[in-house]
């Protein structure tokens, strides 16, 4: 480790000054399928070791694998929704690698035929720059098991005593999502990648074809990179590091890499074509494996695979159903809405573009739904440290508070009382109204006795203000809206205010 | 009696089974008596399975006593060729490799056996991993030809060849994946049938050669054949490659044809597969039954297959290459041989490469070494990319072929059974035993190769039949008839005219 520690990097603001970084991401996103890829083995994230297995994702002698036609529609879902080409028939190819964890010695998955190519995904940056990433391709293939090597220090393989394989994880259907080298980012290669990897989370999510969660290592991102001196340069020599498996990591690996290619390069080295892995808790990464061009897989087609033609019009019917995407909802209720761009982006960071739109949907109108949830429920949330979804409160109650405002039942003042009636479990807004005896007085009758006594109480102002000069006048609603607790419509006091002044 | 019973054929055996002359334990048992006199000598068993095929006797026995529907061949015994997985009988494919493994399921042709409740004698010999023409390549020692115990039974199913030869078994299980069937039939005076690719299911099967592969039938008489084969073919979900369709009537087929009207039947003399390298005697045969055709009312006509001359070069480089791949996982870390260094550390690899080492035999390491090879970046396109366009023309000519004849011919190997390491040290030599068998397996067509008679030696020949895909039935109705214008001829079955083998008590 210590050697590792001693890398010189180059201040990252002054390496991407002097090199262009040049971006590539290979995410592997684990299929939601009831069961594997190639068998009827159930799939659930927590069994006990090796009890979601076949004689097929054991690899034992005799058995075959035979494709599973709902992974094959979520790899088609997620092409369509990465706006790639679809294939009238592909193919699968075994990828031949001896390794415990590889229950037949090869993968199955896809080489020179995906299933899904040439497409594109729009990534939003954080200040709403529209960053367009291309998709080289999206193939299917299985997982393989999971190490766990005991013994020794580290809890790696080198030095362990002994290792243990858990096929479970053997065979879970996986996509495989490979950009085309991502360029023109510059300095904000780090921000690129991070948002490519969410926006891709967000879509698996959106799709239904994946829980999607990061930290279970349901999506995994191996992110190459290259430096080059200028943007007409040719590609540099790449790296991949690999199981860069946060949001926040993916970032700061790529920030990593930048300083420490930069620092080879300004040496005059040259940088190692390799594997590198990233080590959360220090933040670095280290040298892996050399990767050379002379890395064999020998893939060939899968023989016990007849090859995978999906038919134009399931292709289409898939397409009917995908949901609206992320980017584009945002965009459509942006435009809905008439929200500012700096507004929208503060509605989407705070999580609050789902409940907009249901306050919306509930009857409330777009700046009055972003009053409410921007302001007083995001200060709730804030102070009693919950999410924004998660305080008890639902859109239809706002939109209901709202309208009881809108009709002139209770002002603002009052709004907030009611809401804090509602959150502390009163019930929907109107029974916090009554309940509370939190109406608007809108009855004359009890309103011009309050102004008449008021009127009593201060001859001085009633004469300035018979003499035209209305100043003073709030003096006089104010003690009238303090003597029926705020309950009394302001506007409606000054009316009879005046009239009664005459 | 005993001794009759194991020389019935197995339609005749199931029909004393129905009448209730015999039972399915008197029959079992006979077998595996039989088993016990011969197999010291011929050694066509790896595995003999008593207790488990007395138990499905007597279920059967008892269900028939019981008046229930059974399968026609149910109680009729049978033996399995080890290359094909049986749960909880020991599975090895004749490799030090797979020694001591019992297999936790059945492939599906099994399955389909238990189900209609033939008792399974045991598992057959066979040449390591099906790589062979010799059954000398198991790892397991040599099976020995009926005929002659000096010579080889063919390969690499010499041992469910030899087995039915013997009289052990009146059935038994097959793989062919270049003529590892029809071969050892030709070797043995048995017939024996590759189905169309996808005719039969291969799970279960440990594969050589998954686009190559097919299990079929082994017996004594071409109706035997069509009623196993029409018990194991047919769909099966779990093989991704099997055909979705009904078989054709088999049995319908060999029992009309045995009524001996060809009239009408246009039969292909396929020139490549003849003439020079094909043993005089064997040549001869080969004419002799075209004159029976005839007779019969066929006509012979000669059609060419310009291709089929590169087929044994792009079938050694294909197989290898799928079984180099196949084979990989036989690395000593979830089941059978695992075997550990002698010196250094004990790491995944090394275990893997040691257990690769010693539990493979050479005939093994020599195809995944060439397949390997073949496979490798930068000679891909060379090897295996080629061969896959020669296989292309194969089909092609095949497909030239039938549309100018219902079924073809040639002799099924080029010579008769040879002596044991007369062409083990020459791997060359033993290919070429293929020669005329391997076209089918490259184009996925149905093949059968029928006892047609004794070459100048002594020893049995065989006659190839093939038929286009999925018309499996005109093998059985062309091989059914000529069997029977032979056997009038010979005044009974060829294997009538085999010596006698020595009982071991």
């Amino acid at each position: 480790m210590s050697a590792h520690a001693t890398v010189d990097l180059v201040d990252y603001d002054e390496a991407v000054r002097r090199y262009d970084p040049v971006i590539g991401i290979e995410v592997h996103v684990e299929l939601g399928t009831k069961t594997k890829m190639f068998c009827a083995a159930e799939v659930e994230f927590g069994g006990e070791p090796n009890t979601q297995v076949t004689p097929v994702s054991l690899g034992l002698p005799g058995a075959l694998p035979v494709v599973n036609g709902k992974a094959v529609e979520y790899a088609i879902k997620i092409g369509l929704a990465l706006n790639c080409q679809i294939a009238e028939s592909c193919r699968f190819a075994r990828k031949n690698y001896f390794y415990p964890d590889v229950p037949k010695n090869f993968q199955t998955s896809q080489y020179d035929e995906p299933i899904a190519f040439d497409g594109y995904l729009d990534v939003e940056l954080e200040d709403g720059t529209i960053f367009r990433v291309d998709i080289e391709r999206a193939h299917m293939e299985e997982d393989a098991g999971k190490n766990t090597h005991v013994g020794g220090s580290t809890g790696r393989i080198h030095g362990a005593e002994y290792s243990l394989v858990d096929y479970n994880r053997a065979g879970i259907p996986l996509v495989e999502i490979v950009t085309r080298p991502i360029t023109g980012a510059g300095e904000r290669a780090p921000e690129v990648a991070r948002a490519y990897v969410q926006t891709l989370r967000d879509i698996f999510r959106a799709l239904d074809v994946s829980e999607a969660r990061m930290e279970r290592g349901n999506v995994r991102a191996d992110v190459n990179l290259s430096l080059r001196a200028t943007p007409e340069s040719p590609l540099g020599t790449r790296t991949e590091t690999k199981n860069v498996n946060s949001f926040r990591s993916i970032e700061r690996a790529v920030r990593y890499e930048v300083s420490r290619q930069a620092a080879v390069l300004d040496e005059g080295g040259t940088v190692i074509q390799e594997t590198r892995h990233w080590h959360e808790d220090t933040s670095i990464t280290t040298a892996g494996r050399v990767k050379s061009d002379a890395e064999d897989y020998r893939y060939f087609p899968e023989p016990d695979l007849v090859p995978v033609a999906p038919s134009r019009d399931w292709v289409e019917q898939i397409r009917a159903t995908l949901p609206e995407l992320p980017v584009a909802r945002r965009n459509r209720l942006q435009g809905e809405w008439g929200y500012a761009d700096a507004e929208m982006r503060d509605v989407v960071n705070a999580g609050a573009l789902d409940l907009i739109e249901a306050t919306v949907a509930a009857g409330a109108s777009p700046a009055a739904a972003r009053k409410w949830w921007m302001g007083e429920l995001a200060r709730y949330a804030k102070t009693s440290e919950t999410e924004l979804a998660e305080i008890a409160v639902t859109p239809t109650q706002i939109a209901q508070l709202q309208a009881l405002v809108d009709s002139g039942r209770i002002n603002d003042k009052l709004a907030r009382q009611v809401l804090e009636g509602v959150l502390a479990g009163e019930g929907d807004p109107e029974a916090v109204v009554v309940a509370r005896g939190l109406e608007v007085v809108s009855d004359d009758g009890a309103l011009l006795t309050a102004i008449d006594a008021a009127l009593a109480a201060q001859p001085d102002i009633v004469e300035k203000v018979r003499s035209g000069n209305m100043g003073p006048i709030g003096a006089i609603i104010g003690a009238v809206m303090k003597a029926t607790k705020g309950q009394a419509d302001a506007g409606r006091v000054r009316e009879l205010v005046i009239e009664r002044i005459g | 009696m005993s001794n009759d019973l194991t020389r019935l054929s197995a339609a005749d055996l199931a029909a004393h089974l129905v009448s209730g002359e015999v039972s399915s334990v008197e029959a079992t048992q006979a077998h595996l008596d039989r088993i016990g006199d011969v197999d010291p000598a011929v050694h066509a068993f790896l595995h003999v399975s008593t207790e488990d095929a007395l138990a499905t006797a007597r279920d059967i026995d008892s269900r028939r006593a019981a008046g229930e529907d059974l399968h026609p061949l149910a109680g009729v015994p049978i033996a399995v060729k080890d290359v094909v997985v049986t749960k909880g009988l020991p599975t090895t494919a004749g490799s030090k490799i797979l020694d001591g493994w019992i297999p936790p399921y059945d492939a599906t042709l099994v399955e389909r056996i238990r189900a209609a409740g033939l008792p399974i004698l045991g598992k057959t010999n066979m040449d390591e991993f099906a790589m062979g023409s010799s059954t000398e390549h198991s790892a397991y020692g040599n099976t020995h030809n009926p005929w002659d115990l000096d010579r080889i039974p063919g390969g690499s199913g010499g041992g469910s060849a030899a087995a039915v030869a013997a009289y052990e078994a009146p059935l038994a299980i097959g793989t062919d994946t270049g003529g590892s069937i029809r071969q050892p039939g030709a070797v043995t005076g048995t017939v024996g049938v590759k189905p169309t690719y996808g005719g039969v299911s291969r799970y279960g099967l440990i594969a050589m050669a998954s686009s190559l592969d097919q299990a079929g039938p082994v017996t004594r008489t071409v109706l035997d054949s069509a009623l196993l084969h029409e018990l194991i073919g047919g769909h099966d979900p779990r093989d991704s490659t099997s055909i979705n369709e009904d078989l054709p009537l088999l049995v319908d087929a060999a029992r009309q044809g045995a009524i001996g009207d060809l009239r009408g039947l246009r039969v292909g003399v396929v020139s490549e597969l003849s003439g020079e390298g094909y043993q005089e005697g064997v040549s001869a045969r080969f004419a002799e039954s075209l004159d029976l055709l005839r007779s019969l009312g066929a006509e012979i006509i000669e059609v060419s297959c310009p291709h089929f001359k590169y087929a044994l070069g792009a079938y050694y480089l294909i197989m290898p290459s799928e079984a180099s791949s196949n084979l990989a996982k036989f690395d000593g870390m979830r089941f059978g041989l695992r075997v550990e260094p002698e010196d250094g550390p004990i790491t995944a690899e090394r275990v893997m490469s040691a257990t690769r080492g010693q539990g493979f035999g050479d005939e093994v390491k020599r195809r995944i070494i060439l397949g390997t090879y073949a496979l490798s970046a930068g000679y891909y396109d060379a090897y295996y990319g080629s061969a896959q366009k020669v296989r292309t023309l194969i089909q092609r000519d095949f497909d030239a072929a039938f549309a100018q004849a219902d079924v073809l011919v040639s002799p099924t190997a080029p010579t008769t059974a040879f002596k044991f390491g007369e062409k083990l040290d020459d791997p060359l030599a033993m290919y070429l035993n293929d020669v005329a068998t391997i076209p089918a397996n490259l184009a996925g067509v149905p093949g059968m190769s029928l006892p047609n008679g004794l070459s100048d030696d002594g020893l049995p020949v065989g006659f190839q039949i093939l038929a286009p895909a999925k018309a499996d039935d005109r093998l059985y109705r062309v091989g059914a008839a000529l069997e029977a214008a032979l056997e009038n001829t010979w005044g009974g079955p060829l294997l009538a005219k085999a010596p006698e083998l020595e009982v071991a008590r």
